[in-house]
């Protein structure tokens, strides 16, 4: 009797680990034959299509040292993206702690609507104001600069919502305490509640830089010149009408996964807490 | 205490309200310094720009001069192009929501049973593909779904007896490397914010479900599906308004949006296409308000069948 309930838990668990194998295979297969294909030569590419056929004689660094050498714009790409992400990641997380704060801890007039205003930008697709943003932006010189990338979204509706979740949170004994000694209503935020904030602020920071590293469309409104593209947009220029450069393309898209790759390795746990903020809420 | 300590007392206090007394001491104004960012930015990137859009949908926009046409954008919306978007749209959220709330429900609830193994390896892998951008993902499928006979899907589909397809070349197969381009990248997601609302359901439902002798269908029924509703609601609004907005994935397909007979050609596409390539301003304007009122209808009417608006009992 014992033995036959422990059988039949074992085929159950050996069906679902089948299972989940299938669909984390499906999930790593698309990247691992891009690397693979990253150390191909595009003609071999262009000639054979994208398999898993591993040829040692035709493997090699060529794409990769391409990237590196002066012809290719790709390590500027990479700098711009490096330089929009962390003023990016930043400000946003800076503005909207202090918003969110703002909307969780004080009682005034102005509350409520502020927070529905939050809530309606949520739920409005950029798409619908990309067009007038895009001519505002040229009215304020901000075309193919990294500001007109940035700052029209610094005042991020989720991350206001998720720290005015989490600042409701809090014990506000502090706030009290601080009062008394003296500290102005900004100290208190900056010297307490920030650093008691600090879980919010890796999930969010992890999750908006995710977002900004990997965003596309406005980037590519917005940026002009080839010298001025970050990653995603630079690599999405690699192919036109005329001709696509594979070589660069699949190299270049392979090295912008990796610092990503490496920060989920390490931070899993914010990144799930950042990415189910929006859901799960009381 | 002694008059006199009472007395030090009452001075340290006046001492401290004077000290406290200026603006940036004011419980009534700091919030007002709390919210302005975003009141700024509400102001500038989102009131202006939608009262503006809202503008320019009735206007001629060319090239210093501007004329109010009244409706004429929205009526120039009625053509073939436009509805194909429109279809193109529709198809690709009814597919991507048909496969991305059951298939993750489903594995999340496998992976939280306590008989499962190595679940943070399963849940951390699945995820992977969120990390990519869209440009990485459409790049490795426009390879992966080429019309040459050894990419990866048509030695796939050859293996399997069938003859090669030109994957990117037709309506139907297309539409299904969208379809799978998406799967690839949400599965991950939506099975997180699955797991979350489990974690959320009490375990003495289930507990005293077995007691009165449950099966295992009907503690999934019963009690697991309609307890993950909230989440369920959540995760099929935020897929409308994904899919209904889709664009990026089309453009990487397509060289920069250009599929043959506009097969991959979607509502912002469309709207990138009149706007930006063509400049035409007033009729991009008028799209958007279109996508606008699409998703907004179908979302209301989707919160309203699950009873969203009903009273909580």
């Amino acid at each position: 009797m014992d033995t036959t309930v422990k059988t039949k838990w074992t085929l159950n668990q050996v069906l679902l680990l089948a299972l989940f194998t299938v669909f984390a295979v499906f999930s790593l297969f698309p990247i691992v034959t891009l690397t693979i294909a990253s150390f191909k030569p595009a003609q071999e590419l262009m000639r054979f299509g994208l398999n898993l056929k591993i040829d040692p004689d035709l493997f090699s660094l060529k794409n990769y040292t391409y990237l590196f050498s002066g012809e290719s714009l790709y390590l500027t790409w990479y700098k711009n993206s490096i330089v929009i992400t962390a003023i990016y990641t930043a400000l946003c997380l800076f503005i909207s702690s202090m918003i969110g704060y703002g909307l969780a801890v004080y009682k005034f007039p102005l509350r409520n609507l502020t927070f529905t205003l939050v809530l309606i930008t949520m739920m409005v697709p950029l798409e619908i104001i990309m067009l007038p943003l895009y001519k505002l932006s040229i009215s304020l010189q901000l075309i193919d600069s990294i500001w007109g990338v940035i700052l029209p979204f610094i005042a991020a509706p989720l991350p206001i919502f998720f720290f005015r979740q989490y600042a409701g949170g809090l014990p506000k004994d502090f706030l009290d305490a601080a009062r008394v000694d003296g500290c102005t209503e900004f100290g208190i935020f900056v010297r307490i509640m920030m650093p008691l904030m600090a879980p919010a602020f890796s999930s969010m920071a992890i999750l908006q830089a995710l977002f900004c590293w990997n965003n596309f469309l406005w980037p590519l409104i917005v940026l002009r010149t080839n010298e001025q593209l970050t990653i995603p947009i630079g690599l999405s220029t690699l192919l036109t009408p005329y001709g696509n450069n594979f070589d660069m393309l699949i190299s270049g898209a392979v090295l912008a996964i990796v610092p990503i790759l490496i920060v989920f390795l390490f931070f899993q746990k914010y990144f799930i807490e950042g990415m189910t903020a929006g859901g799960v809420k009381g | 205490m002694t008059d006199s300590a009472l007395e030090t007392a009452a001075n340290t206090e006046a001492k401290r309200k004077a000290k406290r007394s200026g603006i940036l001491y004011s419980q009534k104004f700091a919030p007002y310094y709390f919210v302005f960012p975003f009141l700024v930015s509400f102001a500038v990137f989102f009131a202006y720009p939608v009262l503006s859009a809202i503008n320019m949908s009735f206007q001629e926009v060319l090239p210093g001069q501007v004329k109010y046409i009244g409706l004429d954008n929205y009526k120039d919306l009625w053509n073939a192009t436009f509805l194909k978007a429109i279809l193109n749209s529709t198809k690709y959220t009814i597919y991507t929501i048909v496969i991305l709330i059951p298939v993750p429900l489903v594995l999340a609830v496998f992976l939280h049973s306590k008989r499962m193994i190595a679940k943070n390896f399963f849940r951390s892998t699945l995820f992977i593909p969120a990390l990519t951008s869209v440009v990485v993902a459409g790049t490795v499928f426009r390879l992966a779904f080429g019309e040459l006979e050894g990419s990866l899907m048509n030695s796939f589909v050859m293996w399997l007896g069938f003859e090669k397809q030109r994957w990117l070349g037709n309506g139907a197969l297309a539409m299904s490397t969208l379809v799978i381009l998406a799967a690839w990248r949400w599965i991950g997601i939506n099975l997180l914010y699955f797991m979350a609302g489990l974690q959320n359901i009490p375990k003495e439902l289930y507990e005293s479900a077995e007691i009165d002798g449950a099966s295992t269908w009907n503690k999934f029924s019963r009690i697991t599906i309609p307890l993950l509703r909230p989440i369920t609601i959540y995760v099929f609004t935020i897929s409308i308004y994904g899919g209904y907005s889709m664009f990026t994935e089309s453009y990487m397909l397509w060289n920069g949006n250009r599929s043959p007979n506009d097969i991959g050609l979607t509502i912002v596409g469309y709207l990138y296409r009149n706007g930006l390539e063509q400049n035409n301003l007033g009729l991009g304007s008028a799209v958007g308000f279109a996508l606008l009122l699409i998703t907004f209808v179908i979302t209301i009417g989707q919160l309203k069948l699950f009873g969203m608006f009903r009273k909580e009992e």
